[in-house]
């Protein structure tokens, strides 16, 4: 097992290629099984996700990437009759264990869904929500991070003007990259993105695939993908599962270029899926 | 073909004059209660007190009375239906008996108003002490717009996306913020628009209050929650069945249902205005 640290806040903007070469284990599973009333969804499941890299997980549709990638921030509490085995953990913590706060680990691991969902407020009022239910009130901290959020998220420079406006009147992909200024505007550690291109056009979906390389230098970023050529593009790792088990996880350029397993192959090369 | 293309014709005739034979008895109905009720329309029914056996005066504490029961009711019923239809939707395990507890209130909202009246004189006028008076009255409505309080809001706060739930989960937020920041903001203003309807209802009702709030004559205003009160429903009906001056007051109570249509149309009328509106602003 690796060496689990965090990574000081104030060294993110810093080379951080020494913690690159040292991949840190920021979350993983242990044999984990889960399941939704009877049915088997994840069967044994062992993934490590490193920290500041980005680790795809593709596979055809119903193979258990959207379930497994849900699991990482407990999302699945709110499905009914699911049973979850075996352990996730977050910082060598299980975050399912009786002292796990789930309040605490949505926190740190934030997450973008697959279609894009602002609140039907202001785009301000979006940004400043999380910081909002975390009692901070100060007005000048929280101006700073909603500039500072969608900054980084590629999206000021359109909405700087209309911070007031509802945030349904912008468009699909504005409103994706809103979700993750969003998302980001709460400091997460690690951000999970289920399919956030599905329901976008290809240039909305390029400005994302564009973002989300930028945000691997700050963020651990798991994302799922049903896109392989997007999982190629933008993950350092990848994982493809397949009727939900880990079928293959490694490098990306290495599972793109000879993977291990026949089923990997044959997927890549499109004889299903 | 032809065959086909007359059994089509016939059809769209039928259906054309149903629609047509439910607008003719709306329009009547309007039309008949406007002809008879504009004639006593003045300044001053609308502001005076009663005089003269009825037959002379103004009908403004029946108004006044009407719009006391209203907003008492709602005042009892919002709070009470919208907290009870957070818990049966945000909170309650799912079970059967959630299905056994939203039946039975679906169920309460068949029961006739006049068992309503009923049950209010028995618990709220005798048992409780509170008298026939506006409190009384106010509690009786309150019991009879609840389940059309709860569904409404029941199904206002099912209409909420799940993905927006979900999103306030992601960013850390607890059940109850997100039911008090995203959920209730949210399905506001179908909330509103059920409780508007509920407004219009319990301003027509006449049977609820029969035994608990109203009078058919009153010196003056009401003064205290406890008064017994006039209003516009049971004027009318009072004025239908006694007094002395019947051809004086059939006039008055045309009069006093055209005010009750006006206003049940203006409280409709806002009810439309909201949704629209939030049609709009919540992009559905």
């Amino acid at each position: 097992m690796a060496i689990n640290t965090v990574i000081p806040k104030k060294n993110r903007n810093i080379d951080d290629s020494f913690y690159r070469e040292m991949k840190f284990v920021r979350m993983r599973t242990e044999n984990l099984n889960f399941y939704y009333g009877k049915k088997q969804a994840l069967k044994d499941i062992n993934i490590n996700i490193y920290q500041n890299h980005s680790t795809a997980i593709i596979g055809p549709s119903g193979c258990g990437k959207s379930t497994l990638i849900r699991l990482f921030n407990r999302m699945n509490d709110l499905v009914p009759n699911t049973r979850i085995e075996g352990g996730i953990y977050l910082d060598d913590k299980d975050i399912n264990g009786p002292k796990a706060d789930v309040v605490e680990i949505r926190r740190k691991v934030g997450m973008v869904f697959q279609k894009p969902n602002p609140f039907p407020k202001t785009i301000y009022e979006n940004l400043s929500y999380g910081l909002k239910i975390q009692g901070i009130n100060d007005k000048t901290l929280i101006e700073q991070k909603v500039v500072e959020s969608l900054q980084k998220a590629a999206l000021w420079d359109e909405v700087k003007d209309r911070l007031h406006d509802n945030a349904l009147g912008l468009s699909g992909g504005q409103q994706q990259r809103l979700c993750i200024a969003r998302c980001i505007a709460v400091e997460p550690e690690v951000i999970l993105f289920d399919e956030p291109c599905a329901s976008l056009d290809p240039i909305a979906t390029a400005k994302i695939e564009e973002l989300i390389e930028e945000l691997e230098k700050y963020y651990t970023i798991v994302i799922v993908t049903h896109n392989m050529q997007q999982a190629s593009r933008v993950s350092e790792y990848t994982a493809f599962m397949y009727l939900g088990e880990l079928i293959e996880f490694g490098k990306t350029e290495k599972i793109f270029t000879v993977p291990k397993e026949k089923k990997t192959e044959e997927y890549l090369s499109g004889k299903f899926g | 073909m032809r065959k086909n293309d007359i059994i089509q014709q016939a059809g769209f005739i039928l259906l054309l004059l149903s629609t047509l034979i439910t607008l003719f008895f709306l329009g009547a109905i309007l039309y008949f209660v406007f002809i008879r009720g504009i004639g006593v329309i003045s300044w001053e029914f609308l502001t005076e007190v009663p005089r003269r056996a009825m037959t002379q005066g103004g009908v403004a504490p029946a108004i006044l009375g009407t719009f006391y029961l209203v907003m008492g009711a709602i005042l009892f019923a919002l709070p009470l239906g919208l907290a009870c239809a957070i818990y049966l939707c945000e909170y309650s395990p799912k079970s059967y008996v959630l299905n056994i507890i939203r039946l039975s209130i679906n169920n309460l909202a068949g029961v006739p108003s006049v068992v309503f009246g009923l049950f209010g004189m028995a618990v709220f006028v005798n048992y409780f002490g509170f008298g026939v008076s506006i409190l009384s009255g106010s509690l009786t409505l309150a019991m009879l717009i609840l389940p059309s309080i709860i569904s409404a809001s029941q199904e206002a706060l099912i209409a909420v996306q799940h993905s927006l739930r979900e999103a306030s989960f992601a960013l850390g937020a607890t059940q109850w913020q997100t039911i008090k920041k995203i959920v209730i903001p949210t399905a506001l203003p179908g909330i509103l628009t059920g409780v508007i309807l509920s407004v219009g209802r319990a301003a027509g009702e006449t049977a609820p209050i029969l035994f608990t709030a109203a009078t058919f004559y009153k010196r003056g205003y009401p003064d205290s929650i406890f008064s017994e009160v006039m209003a516009l429903p049971y004027h009318i009906f009072a004025l239908m069945t006694e007094g002395t001056h019947p051809e004086k007051q059939t006039a008055i109570a045309y009069g006093c249902a055209l005010i009750l249509l006006i206003l049940v149309t203006m409280v409709s009328g806002l009810a439309i205005y909201i949704r629209q509106k939030s049609r709009r602003a919540y992009g559905h």
